[in-house]
């Protein structure tokens, strides 16, 4: 079980990955923001918690890895890097700008810490599996983490990677489908629908669970089960919001990549600073 | 008939825009038209077409290699398929499918990526195509044509619904610069000679079109009549037209949003290199991988604009 006042410290850092994330879309004025603000609680759980890294030493052979398929999530991505000290915090305003290290999908040959080269939809579980061969076959005991999006889930790639990670017995692969119902053009269901994922993966060979993503006790509890299962790769379903933790984009209808206005991102900004000073407080009633 | 506009300069309307109201225009006509997408819909502008039209339009989700292969079968059957997704993932992601199930099974399928090259901008390098006409050149039969504005463009979506074979439309989805008048018609597989010049002869596609009238413009103030082409169908290539201009100018430049390997400049060389070679050069990306940022700096990053091309002629015309 983690402590209440750890899961404080977690959402304390979610809401800072959240603001950080949000300053550097509010300065270019556009982004993907939905899909990017979705998997916060996920990177918070993961970078806060879970995965054994040195971020002065990124390229550690022993540390967890952390491939993001849904590579446009790369915002939020960098926000937790720079956080956790891998590279300043200001460069995170550089975001898309020319000549920057951090663009709008994951390149692990530009940013500190990003482990994987994502953006094209359905390649990173693929490229996780690899990762997470290579190190079973060094007989490591560190894991690979996987965080694919819904939508991405129409690729016929990711159905392929999930029968070799089963037939393979990857139990150092722990996923993530980070399900907040929309794609690009709308509602999954309408669009492809995705139906029962956890029990597809199930039927697939995979251990999986469906949790609450935006809960960060039940993601640190599913992943302490997922290391625990042995002999299969892990999913875990997040049933999560698109936008979640930024009002305006929570209740857009199409929130995939949108334009931010001055007014909008003014808002947002201080109401994500205004729950990270609440969280602040809470948290220091604690001690 | 083609007209040229008196003054080159942006158009108000987007391209997306008029692929959509042609196609709907052409859906209204013909019931076998039908429009094939992975989730990229609200990308390039077809809602309106899903709207009115959802029992033909099949938007796949994010799945461009399904949706390849759906085209394909959908043709067999008589429909006429327009089946979009960016750029990149039209070539690259359904490489095999574009070429077997489309184009040795010889059907009848109208590929449409967006965002050619530099135009992907913000999506950075794994989304920005270089490669695209490259990958689509060497399937045979293919047919590449990429429109310079919003005029072709509706005249090339209107007759690629009545043509048969695998076509590759390279599609810039925002603002063009005009090139054409209203009513211009083309024909698939000549290019289009937009300023004569008897020193050198610019050839040209997309983008680079109206900064090679630019460059045009400013070597004529060196002296240089340079003769500026759009050669907006870069396979099958008017080889007739760049032997003509080889000969009346004595050298070639050609310029394109794509790699220089296999692109427009690798089709006029063949061509050159055959029957009438003369000193050439060739502006383009020189073999890199795109990155992330705005078109204008990118175009400066890859060497896409007119004072690239100025230069290159240049460096070409001593050679002469
Ligand atoms: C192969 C491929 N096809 C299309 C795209 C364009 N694209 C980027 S994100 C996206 C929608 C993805 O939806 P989802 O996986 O649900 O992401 P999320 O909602 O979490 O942002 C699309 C179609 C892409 N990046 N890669």
């Amino acid at each position: 079980m983690i402590s209440n006042k750890r899961i404080k410290k977690l959402e304390i850092f979610a809401t800072e990955i959240r603001l950080e994330t949000m300053k550097a879309f509010a300065k270019l004025g556009f982004g993907h923001v939905g899909g990017a603000m979705s998997i916060v609680d996920t990177l918070s759980v993961l970078y806060g918690e879970i995965m054994k890294i040195d971020p002065a030493n990124p390229k550690w052979p022993d540390r967890d890895w952390l491939v993001v398929s849904k590579g446009h999530a790369g915002p939020s991505v960098y926000s937790a890097l720079a956080i956790k000290g891998y590279f300043d915090k200001k460069e995170l305003l550089t975001l898309n700008m020319p000549g920057t290290n951090l663009p709008s999908h994951c390149d692990r040959n530009k940013t500190v810490g990003i482990d994987m080269t994502t953006g094209s939809l359905g390649q990173g579980i693929s490229t996780a599996i690899g990762v997470a061969l290579g190190n079973r076959m060094d007989k490591r005991d560190n894991y690979t983490y996987l965080i694919l999006g819904d939508g991405e889930c129409d690729e016929g790639q990711i159905w392929e990677g999930a029968l070799f990670a089963a037939h393979q017995k990857l139990d150092n692969l722990i996923s993530f489908v980070d399900y907040n119902k929309k794609q690009l053009d709308g509602m999954t269901c309408e669009i492809n629908d995705l139906g029962d994922l956890d029990a597809k993966f199930h039927e697939f060979g995979w251990h999986a669970q469906r949790i609450d993503g935006h809960d960060i006790a039940a993601i640190y509890e599913a992943i302490d089960e997922a290391k625990k299962t042995k002999g299969k790769p892990s999913m875990i379903v997040l049933d999560t919001i698109k936008g979640k933790g930024c009002c305006f984009v929570e209740e857009m209808y199409f929130n995939h990549h949108i334009t931010i206005s001055q007014e909008q991102s003014k808002r947002t900004l201080s109401e994500l600073e205004n729950r990270y000073t609440d969280l602040k407080r809470e948290w220091e009633d604690m001690q | 008939m083609i007209k040229l506009v008196d003054y080159v300069q942006k158009e108000n309307i987007l391209m997306k825009d008029v692929y959509c109201s042609t196609l709907m225009d052409l859906a209204e006509k013909d019931e076998n038209v039908v429009v094939l997408d992975s989730d990229l819909m609200n990308s390039i502008g077809t809602v309106p077409f899903a709207k009115k039209y959802p029992e033909r339009t099949f938007n796949c989700g994010v799945q461009e290699a399904n949706m390849i292969g759906v085209a394909a079968g959908l043709s067999a059957t008589g429909k006429i398929p327009y089946a979009h997704t960016f750029g990149p993932f039209a070539s690259r992601r359904c490489c095999d499918q574009v070429f077997i199930s489309a184009s040795y099974a010889k059907l009848n399928v109208r590929i449409v990526g967006s965002d050619p090259g530099v135009t992907a901008a913000f999506n950075g390098g794994t989304h920005m195509p270089f490669e695209d006409v490259g990958i689509m050149r060497t399937i045979p039969e293919m047919t590449i044509i990429e429109p310079v504005d919003s005029i072709m463009l509706e005249d090339m979506i209107r007759q690629l619904k009545d043509v048969y074979g695998v076509y590759y439309l390279r599609l810039l989805r925002k603002n063009a610069v005009q090139i054409y008048e209203k009513g211009s018609t083309f024909e698939i597989g000549k290019g289009v000679l937009l300023r004569e010049g008897t020193d050198i002869t610019i050839i040209s596609t997309g983008i680079l079109v109206s900064e090679s009238l630019k460059a045009a413009d400013a070597l004529e103030k060196d002296g240089i009549h340079a003769r500026v082409v759009n050669m907006f169908t870069i396979k099958p290539i008017d080889r007739e037209m760049i032997v003509r201009c080889a000969k009346e100018t004595g050298a070639v430049v050609t310029a394109e949003n794509h790699n220089i390997i296999n692109g427009l400049g690798s089709a006029v060389a063949e061509v050159l290199i055959e029957e009438c070679p003369v000193p050439m050069g060739r502006i383009g990306v020189k073999d890199l991988f795109g990155e992330v940022g705005p078109v204008d700096y990118l175009q400066k990053r890859f060497e896409l604009t007119a004072e690239d091309i100025v230069k290159e002629v240049k460096k070409v015309i001593v050679k002469k």
